[in-house]
């Protein structure tokens, strides 16, 4: 039976299992949407398309699935090159469908026509221009198989409008053709025997050993048996930005997050270390700091799905490239087969307490604020955290909110953090926060934002009312670009360049209510709970609380970019108490 | 002068991948993206016509090297990569010139190309195309000795490369089983 290219694109996405996708309709790929309305996938109609694109990661986040996002051709499609971006540095399983001009307009610059595969070609795992309507159920099952085997990543496949015209006979592939179509396309699962028995030997000779758990522990769903590794050894771990969650925080062996605004333990931990078993991690800058002066006495052990993140910042001793789950019930077996076999683990005891030490000298702090005063932005995310019912998803946007949402929450669970890690995508909380809650629509989904993200793209906001998705969004509002201001105090003089985003415009909660949102301004401390309460209760539309902040806070610990973890700056009142640090 | 970097900088990667529409560009762009130089590049299909071959000489220390050959595998459509020693490999290039001549030199210059095995392909009143094929280094030597004479104009194919057929393995794998 003959049917066209469009609806063989809507039945390939139902094929693939695909229950949501969101995007807006234009000019190219029109001809998809009309299939669409006989489909049993919902479609959530955004208000920008680079809302569709930041829902479909936050739905991935919390999901494990893909997500997918729809869109036209041009501006619609440079739109979404951002979260294209934003999901290939954080390895987010994605597929976005662009429309394309005709095949016979190709190249004449017609109108609505851009250069979407070479645009986005950097940004994407893979992407694909498909010219014939036959070839489009295949296009879309490599498609999925890409951007969720090996290391995950984005995948965009672009369609003529004439391919989604034209009638093809349907043929689904078998998971053989999809093979044989891929010929250069084998992702390493499974670690090497050998350097896994190396890894475990290592890993009881030890004297001062960190997990060093990435996001990789995270997209392998490997959160419990790495559990089992560190508690079996008592090895204190750290969990990047991108790993919030893969370990309890309430955990005692658990350290917090390293880097730049890590806890001073987690930090010191890494750089004291003399073996650091880094799981999905990339050794990134925002960890490292100085990479020559980074944990220069540790053996590196660097279990990696992506070849190429071995030996690219730090060159380990044990690589294994696979993913990090089997690789950990691999190392989980060698461990216990050598403590059976009667090996014996190096004495650790004195790590752990001065790992301990560390902890208790320097937790994470703030200055409450003085009675009157303005309130602090900590105080809010701590009364956010106690009051959130359980399994509360966070997600944030990027910028001192983001750090203080990593610090001052209590990640118990794998899938409750979602964030923009490695580019740093300023307006990404709101729409992944509604892309999570439309994948999790079980759990509260708090987005945490800043005034200056929250502009970005507040608008999906719309799209959360219609659509019936109610997110509670958190604004600490302190009326800056909160860290490009605490930068600007820090390194260049106090002379703040371009950061004041002009208090008391626009007004959040009368934007909120314009936008079918209930809004909440919140001015002092005992405001904090009520309004937190109130937003808790509401859960038929989205509520924004508007939380006015001290506009001076600056996130601590902190490492200055290009400087040694070693001279980590401490929150004022702990500087004291630097010479435990060694 | 030599038109290709130090031997121990010089690489040859043999780039197996998919004969599809745009992967060029995808392993073009992937050099610059990632900031590596391309010194010379050759593609062509191979004997399997759903293959094409892509030979690249890249100017790079060895670490670089591991990462380049390591993000170019990552590209779907890349198949094989290998690495050709070039102590281990034969290399051509094609190499074609226009020279300057004043009638007089013009027997030199037919002695010269005559000396490389080089052939003249076209004769013009006032300039000669020459066109030559061999090591590279031997192009190097010829466009050095025809450069008194006024190159007019020159174009050089790029090397390609495969390995020599003796008893020893000749090409390392570089990529196929990540280590």
């Amino acid at each position: 039976m003959k049917i066209t290219g469009a609806e063989a694109l809507i039945k390939a996405l139902e094929m693939e299992s695909v229950d949501v996708m969101f995007g807006y309709p234009g000019g190219c790929i029109l001809p998809a949407y009309d299939p669409l309305l006989k489909s049993s996938i919902r479609h959530i109609l955004v208000r920008h398309e680079q809302g569709a694109g930041h829902m479909a990661e936050g739905y991935a986040h919390v999901t494990g699935r893909p997500g997918v996002a729809m869109v036209t051709s041009g501006p619609a499609a440079t739109n979404l090159v951002t979260p294209l971006c934003d999901a290939y540095m954080d390895s987010i399983p994605m597929v976005a469908i662009t429309g394309q001009v005709s095949t016979t307009a190709i190249g004449t610059d017609a109108f609505q026509e851009c250069d979407t595969v070479g645009i986005t070609r950097s940004i994407t795992k893979h992407n694909e221009l498909v010219m014939s309507a036959e070839d489009l159920p295949l296009a879309i099952r490599q498609a999925f198989h890409i951007a969720t085997t090996g290391r995950p990543g984005p995948v965009l496949i672009d369609v003529p409008k004439d391919v989604l015209q034209n009638s093809m006979t349907w043929h689904w592939p078998t998971d053989e053709e999809v093979q044989a179509s891929l010929p250069g396309y084998h992702p390493t699962t499974k670690g090497h025997p050998r350097m896994i028995k190396e890894a475990a030997k290592l890993m009881l000779t030890a004297e001062r050993p960190v997990l060093y758990l990435g996001g990789g522990v995270l997209k392998s769903r490997a959160a419990e048996v790495v559990r089992e590794i560190a508690e079996l050894l008592n090895i204190p771990v750290v969990t990047t930005l991108m790993a919030r969650g893969a370990f309890p925080d309430s955990h005692p062996l658990c350290l917090g997050m390293p880097g730049m605004h890590g806890t001073a333990a987690a930090v010191t931990a890494m750089q004291k270390s003399d073996l650091l078993i880094a799981l999905g991690a990339r050794f990134d800058d925002r960890v490292t700091g100085k990479v020559s002066a980074f944990a220069q006495e540790a053996k590196i052990i660097h279990v990696d799905i992506d070849p190429a993140e071995q030996g690219k910042v730090r060159r380990p001793d044990v690589p294994i490239v696979g993913d990090c789950k089997l690789v950990s019930i691999e190392i989980l077996k060698a461990l216990r087969e050598l403590l059976d076999g009667g090996e014996v683990q190096a004495d650790i005891a004195p790590w752990r307490s001065r790992c301990s030490g560390w902890q208790e000298q320097f937790p994470l702090s703030y200055e409450p604020s003085a009675p009157g005063a303005a309130l602090k932005p900590q105080f809010c995310l701590e009364q956010i955290r106690d009051h959130a019912p359980e399994g509360t998803i966070l997600v944030s946007g990027v910028g001192q909110h983001q750090m203080w949402s990593s610090q001052y929450w209590h990640f118990d669970e794998p899938y409750t953090w979602v964030n923009s890690g490695g580019l740093g995508t300023m307006g990404f909380s709101v729409p992944a926060a509604i892309g999570a809650k439309v994948g999790r629509p079980d759990k509260t989904v708090w987005a945490i934002d800043g005034d200056g993200c929250f502009q970005m793209t507040a608008q999906e906001l719309i799209t959360a009312s219609i659509s019936k998705i109610p997110i509670k969004v958190g604004i600490l509002n302190n009326s800056y670009l909160g860290m490009v201001r605490q930068w600007q105090e820090m390194f260049y003089g106090e002379r703040y360049s371009e950061v004041d985003l002009g208090g008391g415009v626009p007004d959040f909660v009368k934007w909120a209510e314009a936008m079918g949102c209930v809004g909440i301004r919140v001015d002092s401390p005992e405001e904090v709970a009520p309004a937190i309460e109130r937003a808790n209760s509401i859960n038929d539309r989205p509520v924004v609380v508007d939380f006015r902040v001290e506009e001076f806070e600056k996130v601590f610990p902190m490492v200055a970019a290009g400087a040694s973890n070693d001279d980590i700056i401490l929150q004022p009142s702990q500087n004291e108490r630097r010479e435990y640090l060694r | 002068m030599s038109t290709y970097p130090s031997p121990q900088r010089h690489h040859i990667l043999s780039v197996l991948v998919q004969n599809k529409a745009g992967v060029l560009a995808r392993v073009a762009s992937l050099f610059a993206r990632r900031g590596y130089n391309i010194f010379s590049l050759a593609v062509a299909p191979t004997e399997d016509s759903q293959f094409s071959r892509i030979t690249i000489v890249v100017d790079v220390e060895g670490t670089t090297l591991e990462q380049i050959v390591k993000q170019l595998f990552k590209l779907i459509e890349v198949v094989r990569i290998s690495e050709l020693d070039p102590q281990k490999s034969v290399e051509r290039e094609l190499f074609m010139a226009t020279v300057r001549t004043d009638g007089e030199n013009r027997g030199q210059i037919v002695e010269l190309a005559n000396i490389f095995e080089a052939k003249v392909l076209a004769v013009g009143v006032d300039a000669l195309t020459l066109s030559l094929e061999g090591s590279p280094e031997k192009l190097d030597d010829f466009e050095e000795l025809l450069r008194g004479y006024g190159i007019v104009e020159l174009q050089r194919t790029g090397r390609i490369a495969l390995p020599k057929l003796d008893r020893e393995a000749h090409s390392r794998a570089v990529k196929g089983k990540a280590s």
